[in-house]
């Protein structure tokens, strides 16, 4: 059975569907992203799932029972707001017993001075929010949630908040954290990378509506969308013409992780592309465009009918603008059922 | 980047110094005079004049009335405020205003009101049979105060409930604290700042208060000063009852500022809060409708409901004539005090906002500090003064106005003050480097978008010194009869015909300059 399970989910504001339709299962002890452009529904679903905002249709499920009916404080759910909505008038250590008050003294001081010391918070018991620094507050927001122990944990856009510089550490050390309290996570955010990197499986959403739900890898590998393509990464959108395996495009005939037939639409992301050298065999690109990373170089290429390309080549792999290339697939395409309206 | 741009000019101009400092020096010395006149006295005759149960009594009558008047205005500001910012309502902006309005109905207005309810002819007895005694004492003063005054607590209280981050609620139920629990522990301690500065602002208007509270026979400090030295019994005991008085609103003032250290209330966060979410009243409907009603019945139903009561049942025809001179005086007062206050504002505004220093800070300080005495200790200050340096100026016209003038100044200074350091000083800046001199820049550029506020400002002490009771009483000429004046007289004689069209008057004035100061003050044109 499932911790969680949302069900044909239905929020409205007015005349828009907030939230459309959407079904999730969240296993014990997963971390599962919620991730989608801003508007897509993605803090409504939380909200609905913390009881601040009631549904219109669907139903809200913890280990098989319904909770759509309880208030947010007889959920058995934490939540970290996007700016840690800490208690400005209380020290580091009320912040962090706020949830414990129904226990005896010493239990909810040890408690609490056990997650200060989960969260590297010790000596800062006395001080108040406004004298932590950015990441300080994050953890004693985290602390507070845990603490309370909670069946679920929802956090809002966690990392946001943070300088640039220290995201990456906080993530790492966050995600590490969560997995040895084995509490199950439910975070909302708008950083692909953030969701790729951080949950055991994502859920991408548009416009209120589900698109796709798997492991990060699963979802990145093989997106059902072009707008998933899109969202989770650069990718190349190619109008092909698909028999069975393989498919004619500008760049040749390329294999297809899944058969197809007839005017498809194709993603190629620009790691699988690798630049070769001209040949009579394959048509040929100019290069109009390199951009360089550092550990890899993305070149911008132009078919003879117009179409650009993106590739992503290892360093030693040099071409120069203007360049003429020829192209290879190193991996087969994915069918991205509808065209793409833009390509991010 | 510093958010507060300040002008690199340095020294202030003389020609800006020194009227500021005019103003704020005006101010001090008659309080200091009056402090050097009273400790003139013996210290064995100081024991006997000061040290008597009859002090005693008026500290306590005073103390439980600010008690009783503050808890007053607690009880129905709080409910409202929450109803405003947190409830489903139809027109919250036009009930926001509604609970706003009595306000435009001064402290003796309303004492008249209540005493006019009551007694053999009163609507009370003639409608419903019901006889009443005359309301007096401390729950008459409480009533006309408290409800005359909760809007001070109400406007605070609303600010901060809808400024407040709906987050923090949200946080403190996810981790499983009931709605009630949320209140307390979350709600109340962010509140604190608010409930401290309207209590404040209610302390020191209830000390000050002489009119509403003679109405209601309740000896405190203020009716005793007045009595002491109108009477001219004890100038003495008036001069270290005032002493007194000023002690006592100064620790107000001590406390709060005690009390407000210490709070920390900033949001931790960054990024702007949402709006505070509505909930729907549910089960409170009925219960708040009659609160409401109730509330809205007795601060504003009672005033006018007596009002026009008494009106339609005037034996004789209304003395339009008297009514008429009443009211010029009234203008030929209020008027001369709102210029004098404009003009002196200007000065005191500029130096705080563009050479902020010691000197500008103590000038606008002082200029706070003469707001904050109480009234009668003002007047008395002024009249011990006057006195002793220019006896001829006693009980004048120009004395008068002078003292009102200075009285208000304070809340003449806001509105200009606040629209300065809005526009900064860059335009001004933008303009000396297009070839204009310091006093062109000035007049062409900073004075138009002023001029506004500065009316704004105008407005303001113009209504406050219109419908001021105990400075006008105690340092009118003889023969003055102020609109506020006649109110008091005629009430106090038990005329309540005679005092109707007055009151009346009186409410529709300060309604309609409330009005003009809120339309004045809220559409500017430059704004963004």
């Amino acid at each position: 059975m499932s911790l969680l399970s949302l069900s044909a989910l239905t929020k409205c504001f007015g005349a828009t569907r907030a939230v459309d339709g959407v079904s999730i299962d969240i296993a014990d002890g997963e971390i599962h992203a919620l991730i989608g452009p801003s508007g897509c529904g993605k803090s409504t679903l939380l909200r609905l799932v913390s009881g601040f905002e009631t549904p219109d249709a669907g139903e809200i499920m913890m280990r098989g029972q319904p909770i759509g009916h309880l208030k947010p404080e007889a959920r058995d759910i934490g939540i970290v707001f996007q700016d840690y909505a800490l208690f400005p008038h209380l020290t580091v250590e009320a912040n962090i017993g706020f949830g414990l008050n129904r226990l005896p003294r010493a239990e909810r001081a040890l408690r609490v001075r056990e997650h200060m010391a989960m969260l590297q918070l010790d000596g800062l018991e006395q001080r108040y929010p406004a004298e932590l620094s950015g990441g300080q507050q994050q953890r004693v927001a985290l602390a507070r949630s845990l603490a309370a122990r909670p069946g679920l944990l929802l956090l809002d856009e966690p990392f946001s908040n943070l300088d640039a510089s220290l995201r990456e550490a906080a993530r790492r050390d966050i995600r590490i954290l969560l997995k040895g309290s084995g509490i199950a996570v439910l975070f909302v955010t708008h950083d692909r990378e953030e969701a790729l990197s951080f949950a055991d499986r994502i859920t991408v959403l548009n416009a209120g509506r589900l698109e796709q739900t798997g492991a990060p890898e699963v979802v990145y590998a093989h997106p059902r969308s072009a707008f998933v393509a899109g969202f989770l990464g650069a990718t190349n959108l190619i109008t092909a013409t698909a028999h069975g395996l393989t498919a004619q495009t500008a760049l040749g005939e390329v294999s297809l992780a899944e058969p197809g037939e007839g005017a498809v639409m194709l993603s190629l992301r620009p790691e699988a592309l690798e630049l070769l050298p001209v040949s009579a065999h394959r048509p040929s690109f100019e290069v109009i465009e390199r951009i360089f990373h550092g550990y890899a170089i993305t070149y911008v290429v132009r078919a003879q009918d117009g179409a650009q390309f993106q590739v992503l080549a290892r360093v030693m792999n040099s071409a120069a603008v203007g360049q003429q290339v020829g192209l290879a697939a190193l991996a087969p395409a994915v069918v991205v059922s509808r065209p793409a309206k833009s390509m991010p | 980047m510093a958010l507060i741009q300040k002008s690199s000019g340095g020294r202030p101009p003389l020609l800006l110094a020194l009227p500021a400092f005019v103003a704020g020096g005006a101010m001090l010395i008659p309080l200091i005079y009056l402090l050097v006149r009273a400790s003139n006295v013996e210290w064995s005759e100081l024991v006997f004049l000061v040290w008597r149960p009859a002090t005693a009594l008026l500290l306590f009558n005073t103390l439980s009335l600010v008690v009783c008047v503050v808890a007053l205005s607690t009880v129905i500001a709080l409910p409202l405020a929450l109803l405003v910012t947190r409830y489903r309502i139809p027109l919250p902006g036009l009930f926001s205003a509604l609970f706003t309005l009595p306000l435009a109905i001064p402290g003796y207005v309303m004492a008249y009101a209540l005493i006019g309810l009551s007694g053999y002819y009163g609507p009370l007895n003639a409608f419903f049979g019901l006889r009443l005694p005359r309301l007096e004492g401390l729950t008459g003063a409480t009533l006309a105060l408290g409800l005359y005054v909760f809007p001070y607590l109400f406007l605070n209280l609303r600010a901060a409930l809808s400024s407040l981050d709906p987050a923090l609620e949200e946080s403190a139920r996810s981790l499983g604290r009931s709605p009630l629990s949320v209140f307390c522990n979350v709600v109340l301690p962010h509140l604190k700042p608010a409930f401290l500065s309207g209590w404040l602002v209610i302390a020191l208007y209830t000390v000050g208060d002489y009119g509403a509270i003679a109405l209601m026979r309740f000896d405190v400090f203020s009716s005793a000063i007045y009595s002491q030295y109108a009477g001219a019994f004890e100038v003495y005991y008036a001069a270290w009852l005032s002493l007194m008085l000023m002690a006592l609103a100064a620790s107000f003032l001590v406390m709060e500022a005690w009390a407000v250290r210490g709070v920390r209330l900033s949001r931790s966060g960054t990024g702007s809060a949402r709006p505070v979410p509505r909930r729907p009243l549910g089960r409170m409907l009925l219960p708040a409708i009659a609160f409401v009603a109730l509330v809205l019945l007795t601060s504003l139903g009672v005033p006018f409901g007596v009002i026009i009561f008494w009106l339609a049942r005037t034996p004789e025809a209304i003395d339009w004539t008297t009514i008429g001179h009443s009211t010029l005086q009234t203008l030929m007062i209020a008027g001369p005090v709102a210029l004098i206050a404009m003009a002196a504002a200007l000065p005191v505004a500029l130096m705080s906002s563009r050479y902020p220093g010691r000197l500008s800070f103590l000038s606008e300080r002082m200029v706070y500090l003469g707001y904050a005495v109480p009234a009668l200790p003002f007047a008395l200050a002024m009249a011990f003064f006057s006195l002793a340096v220019v006896p001829s100026l006693y009980q004048s016209l120009a004395l008068l106005i002078a003292t009102l003038a200075l009285h208000f100044l304070a809340l003449a200074i806001g509105p200009a003050r606040a629209r300065l350091l809005q526009l900064g000083p860059r335009v001004e800046e933008a303009a000396r480097a297009l070839g204009c001199g310091p006093l062109e820049a000035f007049s062409r550029v900073t004075l138009p978008q002023l001029l506004r506020a500065l009316i704004a400002g105008g407005l303001l002490a113009f209504m406050v010194a219109a419908k001021e009771l105990p400075i006008t009483l105690l340092l009118s000429p003889t023969g003055t009869h102020t609109l506020a004046m006649s109110v008091f007289s005629r009430t106090n004689e038990g005329a309540l015909y005679d005092a109707a069209p007055y009151a009346g008057l009186m409410i529709l004035f300060s309604g309609l300059f409330i009005g003009l100061v809120l339309s004045n003050s809220g559409r500017s044109r430059q704004d963004r």
